[in-house]
């Protein structure tokens, strides 16, 4: 069945066609779409396209990456920090399969992205052609939506679906692959943006019954609890969720990729939950008598061991989602619809409180959190340098403003625990996939996105040689992204688990690096290796100060470990501190 | 959490596009959850499939199932139902040797008392066909298979549900908004 019919024609007056190909017409539709950055890699199989673009570089910047995968995550970073759709578009065959790990990671983040695949002829499909893989086979399982293109009239219509898709709702990735001769053929262009999808949707409506319940137990609740989700950014619902915390008096946690939605300064802001997060909410979370999840699904890194998971607690659940409701934890009160609406009604329901007592033992949890690990982290009285002092360091000079772009490993656990946001959308990182690699192109898409912010990348050792390629792109570009890596010399994690549970057999996880600052400057970017604690600040501003792109590479202990801790399958009562 | 494991019958209606088999098989796939059948045709409505899959699971994993299926772009909507809720049947298509036929009067016999149709007859094979209940062609395959059958094959269950599922009035619902 053709598109035609599953999308709701908005536009019913005569819409001017015009005779093009069907590359054309990909990037008029990507204009269309407000589309002015592009990441990607030339190949075969979507040559017709990058001809066309050279056309239009005027409207559309293409940015060359230097792998399939930074063009990925460079589009997710792009869209994490405005809020707009991501586009990467890459060939096909090993092209297409590149896009994949940043394409799962999107999926699983609910982040916006519209990937473009080239494809083999429609004629050749299924013969093992040169360069043919079913990247919509591959992709099925990791996108919202895909499509394979093979006659140039359905692009447009096809396009707009996929912007809608990915956008609309809980966003994702959408992949669109699109055959040769689809891209050269000649058709009547016109194009008409995609508001509606039948058998699609996006948002449920959002019960009030079900809000005045969720009103009712927490305007009953002598400890309740907040613990919100990046479906708070994504509703863009940051004010209704400030609003409802002060109005009810009510201590808020967040989950990794909640970070930043509530200023870190804020005194209801209670910290991080889950497997590194804080020592109060974690605990905290066995004492409350209601539980309040926004936008947020219940990660295993978040529960802990589910069958002893608040469990004296009655649990409200606000989600856009249907199939996140119960699916890890059971739900007393399911509030379903976008986070900006539905806390704005719960919002005039809820009384006034304080729960002064309640909170009382969030600030004395946090005192022993303090004594037994912030203070060694952040004012190490050690010799060897540690990560949170790098943190607390980026913090004094960005005056928490910066955007925080972290790669994945003990170094990510540290920045989210540490980092001082002021700002909504300031915390990019890989949560759910967890991906090695993410954090150098997802800062470059994040600087492109927001050349006005302060975007810095902490990245570790490991996860910087994943796609250290990509300082070719942060130099043809000249992207002024400050790049800072952690260097333990360890795949830092692994290393841990391996000293608490696997008595210290360090299998495979010790590093012996290449000279990082050479290559930075290999790539003409300015860069400078820390060793010692007296250099780290000087350092740190001159970095800062700089107008171009900058790498700082510290070297800090090698087996420092994360605490607090909840060890897999454990409670999240047993947080360790040590 | 030892919840009773049912057999339940999954009908989802959808739009009729290529690859959404692949993208609900993986949802059953991912969770390790063997299809026990699966059919899929034209609906009553015009440009709606319907998928009807038999899976042996328990109320909780289907809830969680359908929340997933529902979750897919192109499925209008997904139910679950146990075997109170619907009127199904399979069908079955048995070819045997022609001698066997006239040699062997008991199997005229089987025809007969089972309720099956010959499809086709020739000088070196009959066909025969039986729609019902898994335990009813179940019991005529035992019974045939002691004379020999050349090949066999089973359908997915078909199934209709005994409450209405108002599909066409949620579609309608969505061309008015």
């Amino acid at each position: 069945m053709s598109n035609t019919q599953t999308i709701k024609k908005v536009e019913n007056k005569a819409v001017k066609t015009e005779r093009i190909t069907g590359s054309e017409a990909i990037i008029k539709c990507l204009i269309a779409e407000g589309v002015d950055i592009l990441y990607g890699y030339p190949g075969g199989a979507i040559m017709p396209v990058y001809d066309e673009l050279f056309k239009y570089q005027d409207k559309i910047h293409h940015v060359l990456t230097r792998h399939e995968q930074g063009a990925a995550h460079a589009a997710q970073g792009y869209a994490r920090i405005s809020g707009k759709v991501g586009v990467a578009m890459a060939t096909s065959g090993p092209g297409a399969t590149n896009l994949i790990t940043g394409i799962a990671d999107a999926q699983i983040d609910s982040t916006p992205l519209v990937c473009i695949t080239g494809q083999v002829f429609s004629h050749l499909l299924g013969s093992d052609a040169f360069q043919e893989t079913d990247i919509v086979g591959i992709s099925t399982p990791v996108t919202k939506w895909n499509h394979q293109i093979t006659k140039a009239e359905d692009i447009p219509e096809v396009l707009a679906k996929a912007f809608y898709i990915a956008k609309s709702g809980r966003p994702g990735p959408v992949l669109i692959d699109i055959t040769k001769d689809a891209q050269v053929q000649e058709f009547d262009f016109k194009y008409e943006k995609c508001t509606e999808v039948r058998s699609y949707n996006p948002v449920p409506k959002t019960n009030i019954e079900s809000v005045k319940a969720a009103a009712k137990l927490i305007n009953n609740a002598k400890k309740p609890l907040i613990v919100w989700g990046q479906g708070v950014i994504l509703g863009e619902a940051e004010e209704e969720l400030k609003a409802v915390v002060e109005k009810a008096g009510i201590p808020a946690a967040w989950t990794i990729l909640g970070a930043s939605a509530l200023p870190t300064s804020h005194p209801l802001n209670v910290g991080m939950v889950g497997m590194h997060g804080n020592y109060a909410p974690n605990k905290l979370t066995n004492e409350c008598d209601v539980l309040i999840a926004i936008g947020m699904r219940f990660d295993d890194r978040v529960t802990g061991d589910l069958k002893t998971y608040a469990k004296q607690a009655k649990v409200i659940h606000f989600d856009i989602d249907p199939a996140e409701i119960d699916k890890n934890v059971k739900t007393d009160v399911a509030v379903l619809g976008n986070s900006k609406e539905s806390l704005a009604l719960l919002l005039k329901e809820l009384e006034e409180n304080s729960h002064q007592e309640w909170h009382q033992k969030f600030k004395d949890l946090y005192k022993i959190e303090y004594e037994k690990v912030i203070k060694s982290d952040l004012l190490p009285e050690k010799e060897g340098l540690t990560m949170g002092e790098v943190l607390k360091e980026i913090n004094t000079q960005t005056k928490g403003d910066a955007a925080i772009v972290s790669d994945v490993g003990q170094h990510q656990m540290i920045a989210c625990r540490y980092a001082e946001f002021n700002k909504t959308k300031s915390n990019i990182t890989s949560g759910g996939l967890g991906t090695m690699g993410f954090a150098l192109p997802a800062a470059i898409g994040a600087k492109m996105a927001a050349p006005d912010r302060e975007v810095v990348a902490i990245i570790g050792d490991g996860g910087y040689q994943m796609n250290i390629q990509e300082l070719g792109t942060v130099f043809q570009q000249e992207v002024p992204v400050k790049i800072v890596v952690l260097n333990n010399e360890f795949l830092g994690m692994v290393r841990q688990w391996q000293q608490l549970f696997f008595d210290k057999r360090y299998a495979s996880t010790e590093m012996t690096n290449p000279d990082f600052v050479t290559i930075a400057k290999g790539y003409r970017i300015n860069a400078k290796r820390v060793t010692k604690r007296e250099e780290l600040a000087d350092a740190v501003k001159d970095m800062i100060a700089s107008k171009s792109s900058y790498f700082l590479e510290v070297c800090v202990e090698k087996e420092d470990n994360v605490f607090p801790m909840i060890p897999t399958g454990a409670s999240v009562s047993d947080v360790r501190l040590s | 959490m030892n919840e009773e494991i049912k057999t339940l019958t999954i009908s989802i209606y959808t739009e009729n596009n290529i690859g959404l088999l692949n993208r609900i098989s993986a949802i059953f796939q991912r969770r390790h959850i063997n299809i026990e059948s699966l059919t899929t045709s034209q609906s009553e409505i015009e440009n709606v499939n319907r998928f009807v899959i038999v899976v042996k699971i328990s109320e909780t994993q289907a809830k969680k199932i359908v929340g997933q299926i529902e979750k897919q772009v192109e499925v209008i909507k997904a139910y679950y139902h146990d075997e109170h809720e619907t009127i199904f049947t399979e069908s079955c298509m048995f070819k045997i040797k022609s001698e066997l036929l006239f040699e062997e009067p008991q199997i005229q016999n089987i025809i007969k008392e089972s309720d099956t149709r010959i499809v086709t007859v020739n000088k070196q094979f009959f066909v025969l066909e039986k729609s019902g209940r898994r335990h009813e062609i179940e019991a005529l395959r035992r019974d045939l298979s002691a004379f020999g059958i050349m090949q066999f094959v089973r359908s997915g269950r078909i199934a209709v549900t005994k409450d209405e599922m108002k599909i066409t009035e949620l579609l309608d619902g969505v061309k008015n908004k």
